[in-house]
């Protein structure tokens, strides 16, 4: 590594963000805010059905209505389809995955697409929309993930023949021992709800096409490389042919890592019109049509002696897949499946995830995707089981801990790093437990409406996806490695290219951070490009914490590559010896000789003139680098939840959420803090707020924002936030991921501390999310 | 059609609008306004958040043909000479935008409520931006930018 790497003039500084002018001034480049001349409204037709055929459908009203350019059904289209639409995840060998294309005549889900409809604006769109004429048959639905398998259930894919679409097992024995030979064993059965991602700014797609069979799709997308290859692959063209850009995008979650039926209806249809086309995806539309989160079913057991230490940890997961896989469904409890002991040194393991299909929308990648659902059973489990042996629930984490970094953990894979002792020593002093506690007896003696509770949740996750040959090993189709390249121009201005396509995350500033700290150059001589498959030729986008991780530390290669051509170049130009030269802060100073120096920036000019390089070399300064992680990313802490019940409304609010987090170097803390705090935020929301509800025939019943509460400033209160720091060994930066952190750890810290008010009321259980009719209705069962 | 006329950012517009046009679709496809967004059809999420003759509306909520004679202040309007309002500033001091889609509206609201006097304490801007959405911050950066740029607009308490 290069000199430079422990300077740190910018990393580590709380630089404001170069993003946000554009943002605050109302001049985001949103995919709804193009319009080239020429464009055509597309509005997809529906299904309001979640399992049905269609036995007729015309579209001679609507084609004949004002504006109206054209309009498809799943017929019509047949022909544009080279490929089914792409699961990149086969888990199994013999999982099953239906074919599904952009457009159907059987709808499996509720919103499933049957028709579109293009005119020249979108009201006349949508009016013609509403004159397509469908026969539907209604066909047996099934619904509840937790019911699918039992027999007679209707079948969400009848040829199939069975609602199961994969078994995967992973069981370590270390110690021989078989678990109900412990001293004490817990098992709880948990349903974590149906997700709906909500970013604010719905999905939309632009495709223009160019005048030689090309087309460019502007897409509100977190892929934009993946998406190029997959849109190319399933349409049959040439991935020459088609550029993908992601302008600003409005939030992801994951709901915007996917490849979506209007992304190659677009692209399909702009070929075929030859005008550009467009879709904006309206919020109830996003509802039925983006993917979905969680809808999982655990069983979880661990075992422990008498004195508390834990030694099985088992899991039985029943995954819902929705009605079809999309881009990686299927492996969604995958990335879970390695933390299911979550920070504890827990011998014994085994897991065991079953997916399902139902007739609802696909689920797939949301925000920590996998590991919130493991932590959860895990966090809460852990509650039970010091209660069980009458622990002090504190100090049953701090005993189970893995204390010894690098740990190879039950499940096989190894941590890098890690100080979870430390990380709750610090939670410990910023909470002021034994306030706390004398607050909550007070109020319990008083018998006071409104009790108190404490929950803690100790964490871990493996994220910044990730070693390739891993991903390899697991069945993903693709690797997890990441491009930068980092360009001189010839006045000394740098140009960094990312494969990472931030929306939201703040790239554009931390990676020039990063980049100007390598070079030593100043922060604002590096401008930072991305999201345009054009631009940038090569990377994997944006998802699962991997931007810094992996995309973060390919800079610092590229930067290395750099300084060594430049060292090359001044050796030459001041006739010493490349070995002779030291290097810091942007300048090359020759040992012994402290008069003679050289800078980057001077190297960079004699690069591009060519006057006088080196017998052989390249002019121009500039490199690339491909960086493929030799591990995973592994940040870890520990949260905790005040919370105020009222024990008559059954209502539960928030006092106070600590969160301490170790996410290794921070190179921004302004945008770490913001990634923490907006994780927490949506674990705190699917803990108290958020459900994902279908009736018995599959008809989704909290379709909208009024009826699917996504929390405002209003029901939220302030974050205490602390870190310590691990550094990453296995990268030059030491910097773990962060994106999902707070989303993994805060539902069960949440839910932890409404049973901890209420548990001496005898509330055993609450499902979230807990609702005041939940919480309400669980203390009058406690006192029947 | 009917015949409007708006006054939006100091620009007057005269306009023959469809009944049935909202308002944000107004500033957006007629006006070519685009910094105004468009985040839900329930009147939710306050995207859309504009000034209507000084008072924050949700632009999704009004049709365009009601604005007529109105004055708007859109998220176009606010930076004068090219310097931030307090505001604005306050967003971008205290890293209170993530994706920035719901920024403009939750910008205008805040400006609302401190212009009214209204963002005196924590709960108060809390409350006070209840109509607004945010899926990135968590809303703790927002709330310090509103008490920073009501302390600067001289409407702290």
């Amino acid at each position: 590594m290069s000199a430079t790497a422990e300077k740190t003039a910018y990393v580590g500084s709380p630089v404001k963000r170069r993003e946000d002018r554009t943002l605050l001034t109302g001049r985001g480049t949103y995919v709804d805010n193009m319009t080239p001349v020429g464009t055509l409204s597309m509005v997809v037709v529906r299904s309001p059905f979640a399992h049905a055929r269609v036995t007729s459908i015309s579209l001679d009203a609507a084609r004949a209505s004002e504006g109206v350019v054209a309009a498809f059904s799943a017929a019509d289209l047949q022909d544009d389809w080279k490929a089914a639409m792409p699961c990149a995840w086969p888990v199994t060998e013999d999982m099953k995955n239906p074919p599904h294309y952009p457009l159907t005549d059987v709808a499996r889900y509720q919103g499933d697409g049957v028709a579109v409809v293009l005119a020249e604006t979108r009201a006349q769109a949508k009016d013609a929309a509403e004159l397509v004429e469908i026969d539907w048959e209604p066909l047996d639905a099934v619904v509840d993930v937790g019911k699918a398998l039992e027999d007679g259930s209707s079948l969400a894919q009848p040829e199939l023949g069975t609602n199961e679409c994969y078994v995967w097992r992973l069981d370590t024995d270390a110690t021989g021992q078989a678990i109900d030979d412990a001293d004490v064993v817990v098992t709880r059965r948990y349903y974590q709800p149906r997700l709906i991602p909500n970013a604010i700014e719905p999905r939309a797609v632009l495709a223009v096409p160019g005048p030689a069979a090309e087309v460019t799709l502007y897409a509100a997308t977190q892929i934009p490389h993946i998406l190029r290859l997959l849109v190319a692959a399933t349409l049959g063209m040439s991935e020459t042919k088609l550029r993908v850009v992601a302008p600003d995008v409005g939030g992801g979650f994951g709901s915007k890592l996917d490849v979506y039926a209007e992304d190659l209806l677009a692209v399909a249809l702009a070929r075929r019109l030859g005008r550009p086309v467009k879709w904006t995806e309206e919020r109830s539309e996003n509802y039925v049509a983006t993917i979905h989160g969680r809808d999982f079913v655990t069983e979880y057991t661990l075992a422990a002696t008498k004195d508390g230490t834990i030694t099985h940890c088992r899991a039985r997961v029943t995954a819902a897949m929705g009605a079809y896989l999309q881009l990686v469904t299927p492996g969604i409890p995958l990335l879970g499946a390695w933390v299911y002991a979550g920070p504890y040194a827990i011998p014994n393991y085994s897991v065991e995830f079953t997916g399902v299909f139902t007739n609802t929308t696909p689920t797939d990648a949301y925000r920590g995707a996998g590991r919130p659902e493991a932590t959860y059973v895990i966090e809460r489990t852990m509650d039970a089981l010091a209660d069980e042996l009458g622990m002090d629930r504190v100090e049953l984490r701090r005993k189970n801990f893995i204390t010894e970094f690098p740990a190879t953990i039950g499940s096989g894979l190894t941590i890098d790093s890690g100080d979870y002792v430390a990380s709750l020593d610090k939670l410990l002093e910023h909470l002021d437990l034994d306030s706390l506690r004398a607050e909550q007896t007070k109020r319990r003696e008083n018998g006071d409406s409104r009790q108190l509770g404490v929950g803690f949740s100790t964490y871990n996750e493996m994220c910044g996806l990730a070693p390739s040959r891993i991903l390899g090993a697991i069945r993903y189709a693709a690797g997890g490695w990441e491009q930068a390249t980092i360009r001189y121009l010839p006045t000394g201005s740098v140009q960094v290219i990312t494969g990472t396509s931030p929306h939201g995350q703040g790239h554009e500033t931390s990676w020039a951070q990063i980049v100007a700290d390598q070079l030593g150059c100043d922060i604002d001589a590096v401008e930072v490009l991305h999201g345009d498959t054009s631009v940038s030729h090569a990377g994997l986008d944006t998802y699962g914490s991997r931007s810094l991780p992996v995309g973060g530390v390919a800079l610092c290669y590229a930067a290395d590559k750099v300084i060594d051509k430049a060292r090359q170049i001044v050796a030459h130009q001041l006739e010493v010896s490349a070995d002779d030269l030291e290097y810091a802060g942007g300048t090359f100073t020759v040992k012994g000789s402290p008069d003679k120096e050289m800078t980057v920036a001077a190297a960079a000019w004699a690069a591009f003139a060519a006057h006088d390089l080196p017998d052989g070399m390249e002019p121009g300064l500039e490199a690339t680098a491909t960086y493929d992680p030799p591990n995973f990313s592994w940040p870890g802490g520990a949260h905790a939840a005040v919370v105020e019940v009222d024990t008559e409304t059954g209502d539960a609010r928030l006092v106070r959420y600590v969160a301490i987090d170790d996410v290794g170097t921070v190179v921004n803390p302004l945008i770490v803090d913001g990634q923490v705090h907006g994780g927490i935020t949506q674990g705190i929301s699917t803990a108290l707020y958020e459900e994902g509800t279908y009736d018995e025939n599959g008809s989704l019943l909290t379709a909208n924002l009024v009826t699917y509460l996504v929390p405002s400033a209003a029901e939220l209160p302030s974050y205490e936030l602390d870190r310590t720091e691990s550094k990453s060994p296995t990268n030059p930066l030491g910097v773990k991921g962060v994106g999902e952190t707070g989303t993994i750890a805060a539902a069960p810290a949440v839910i932890n501390a409404v049973l901890d008010a209420v548990s001496h009321l005898g509330v055993k259980d609450i499902q979230m999310p807990a609702t005041p009719e939940r919480v309400w209705r669980a203390i009058q069962e406690a006192k029947a | 059609m009917r015949h409007v006329a708006l006054t939006v950012n100091g620009t007057r517009h005269e306009l023959e609008l469809e009944p049935r046009e909202l308002l944000v679709y107004v500033l957006r496809e007629r006006l070519g306004l685009t910094g105004t967004s468009v985040g839900c059809d329930t009147s939710s999420c306050g995207a859309c958040t504009v000034l209507l003759n000084g008072e924050s509306v949700k632009s999704c909520t009004l049709l365009g043909v009601q604005a007529d004679g109105a004055q708007i202040t859109t998220i176009e309007g606010l930076a004068s000479d090219g310097e931030l309002h307090p505001v604005q500033q306050a967003f971008h001091d205290n890293h209170a935008l993530q994706c920035g889609f719901c920024t403009p509206g939750m910008v205008m609201a805040a400006v609302s409520l401190i212009e009214h006097g209204e963002a005196t304490d924590e709960g108060a801007i809390r409350m006070g931006l209840e109509g607004n959405l945010c899926r990135c911050t968590g809303y703790h950066n927002i709330v310090l930018a509103v008490e920073q740029a009501a302390g600067v607009m001289g409407k702290a308490s």
